[in-house]
């Protein structure tokens, strides 16, 4: 594989600027299809013949077709099919390279946002209420947290992307993607843990019953944590809580 | 009652949180713990718009948007549930609403995500009209497709906002008039519930860990040393 060609750092703000739209145009036809296209377009322009090219106009229909996977990741494709396009590779081996990294990517940026890094920042989030900041703090502790991760994680793919051109995998296979969300999760663990009974705690400000109350309060939501813990699959805690929600509305209304 | 001024405001604030959700910039200030905080600021009484967003964010937990499944929207509901448990409401008016507001948050959710169903729809029939010139990529197709996507989704989040929040606070307000429970047993109620919730939604995500039952046991033993050290 040759040296990437170093782009300039205009096309790189524009590419990176765009990421964070890949889905304004999500549709269940082509997926993100058209935020790839609009993503790497302006690095497109460098392609011969710029914008009144026919390298361009292929580039851009080629890559707005279908394709889909997580949008934080999609920045490592991003910066792979750009680099592949400016290095002139073959039409067919783009599409084949398009069609294999979407299910990667999706289940990579599932396990590494969804399930690691924003039920993280949630915790924190909690633990900064817990702790007994105000507003703004917690607000910032949760947006901040989760912000430095998200963007770090866009500008990293685009850079690895472009890096590793249709080499990609490689990076997919670095400890960024394959060993964080083991270590995210145990802090999630941790933090949550620590988080709910302070939570609690702080709710109870409007007590009036002191502190035997919370230890009751405290046993009745680990029994029901434990137990939707025991039945998941079975039921969701959310239609859990909000059927006990109905009824303590209902009550209190009705009563 | 809301004056008109701050029904702009929500109003403004839904279409950027909802437009946040899915289409700019998913920076996550769509959810409860920012949204009905900022909605609470928005109605003068913060602190409500937190415990709000406390409340719902443990149930946010539930419903993660993985890979292209159907989600609740947060964006709109979260700003819908801050303004339910922040308008004015006399003394510890914010206290006795606060489930019902979730309540209502929740359901504004699953509502809201239905419209995003229907933004997707358009979408791909804007897609479609477009077809060809974006096969012949057309640049100009191509961005007019995604910030056509984007400008109807900001209207949408602001619309489903304006909507809850008329809808919302009249029956809020009957709700309130007729409820007899105290300001400290509905928050606490919501509080278990809601904690209760959010714990079993925490184990979901790690459980398949190893070892996240110690690290769930320490942060639990480190939060119950802080709570009897208080």
């Amino acid at each position: 594989m040759t040296a990437a060609r170093t782009l300039p750092l205009g096309t790189w703000l524009r590419v990176f600027a765009r990421l964070f739209a890949v889905q304004g145009g999500y549709n269940y036809e082509v997926m993100i299809g058209n935020g790839i296209a609009y993503a790497a377009e302006p690095a497109f322009r460098l392609l011969p013949g710029g914008r009144d090219g026919a390298a361009y106009h292929a580039a851009l229909a080629r890559h707005s077709r279908y394709f889909n996977s997580h949008p934080y990741l999609a920045a490592l494709a991003v910066g792979a099919l750009v680099r592949a396009e400016l290095d002139g590779e073959d039409p067919a081996r783009i599409e084949r390279f398009r069609t294999a990294c979407c299910g990667p990517l999706g289940a990579a940026g599932d396990r590494l946002i969804w399930a690691g890094w924003l039920p993280f920042c949630s915790a924190l989030g909690l633990l900064a209420f817990g702790a007994g900041l105000r507003a703004a703090g917690v607000v910032a502790v949760f947006v901040g947290v989760f912000n430095l991760g998200h963007i770090a994680l866009r500008a990293w793919g685009l850079r690895a992307g472009y890096r590793e051109g249709l080499q990609v995998a490689a990076a997919l296979a670095s400890p960024l993607l394959r060993k964080s969300p083991l270590h995210v999760a145990r802090g999630t663990a941790l933090v949550a843990g620590a988080a709910l009974p302070l939570v609690l705690q702080r709710l109870g400000a409007v007590r009036e019953w002191g502190a035997t109350s919370l230890v009751v309060e405290l046993a009745l939501a680990t029994a029901l944590a434990a137990g939707l813990a025991r039945w998941q699959g079975r039921i969701d805690g959310w239609r859990v809580g909000v059927g006990l929600l109905v009824i303590f509305v209902l009550y209190s209304v009705v009563r | 009652m809301i004056e008109l001024t701050t029904l702009a405001g929500i109003t403004l604030l839904g279409a950027v949180l909802g437009l946040d959700m899915v289409s700019f910039p998913q920076a996550m200030l769509s959810r409860p713990i920012v949204g009905s905080t900022l909605a609470g600021a928005l109605c003068g009484n913060t602190a409500a718009g937190l415990l709000v967003g406390i409340l719902l964010e443990c149930f946010a937990l539930e419903t993660m948007p993985f890979g292209a499944s159907r989600y609740p929207e947060w964006g709109p509901a979260s700003v819908a549930a801050g303004v339910l448990a922040a308008v004015p409401a006399g003394t510890d008016g914010s206290s006795r609403i606060a489930p019902f507001a979730v309540l209502a948050g929740l359901a504004a959710a699953m509502l809201a995500g239905r419209t995003l169903v229907w933004l997707r729809q358009f979408n791909a029939r804007e897609a479609a009209r477009h077809r060809d010139a974006i096969a012949a990529g057309d640049a100009s197709a191509i961005v007019g497709l995604q910030w056509t996507g984007i400008i109807v989704d900001f209207g949408r989040a602001g619309a489903v906002t304006a909507l809850l929040v008329v809808v919302l606070v009249p029956v809020r307000n009957m709700v309130l008039a007729q409820s007899g429970a105290g300001g400290a047993t509905a928050v606490l109620f919501a509080a278990v519930v809601s904690v209760g919730v959010g714990g079993g939604a925490f184990w979901k995500v790690v459980h398949n860990t190893r070892g996240y039952g110690w690290w769930m046991l320490a942060g639990l033993l480190m939060g119950l040393g802080v709570m009897v050290a208080r």
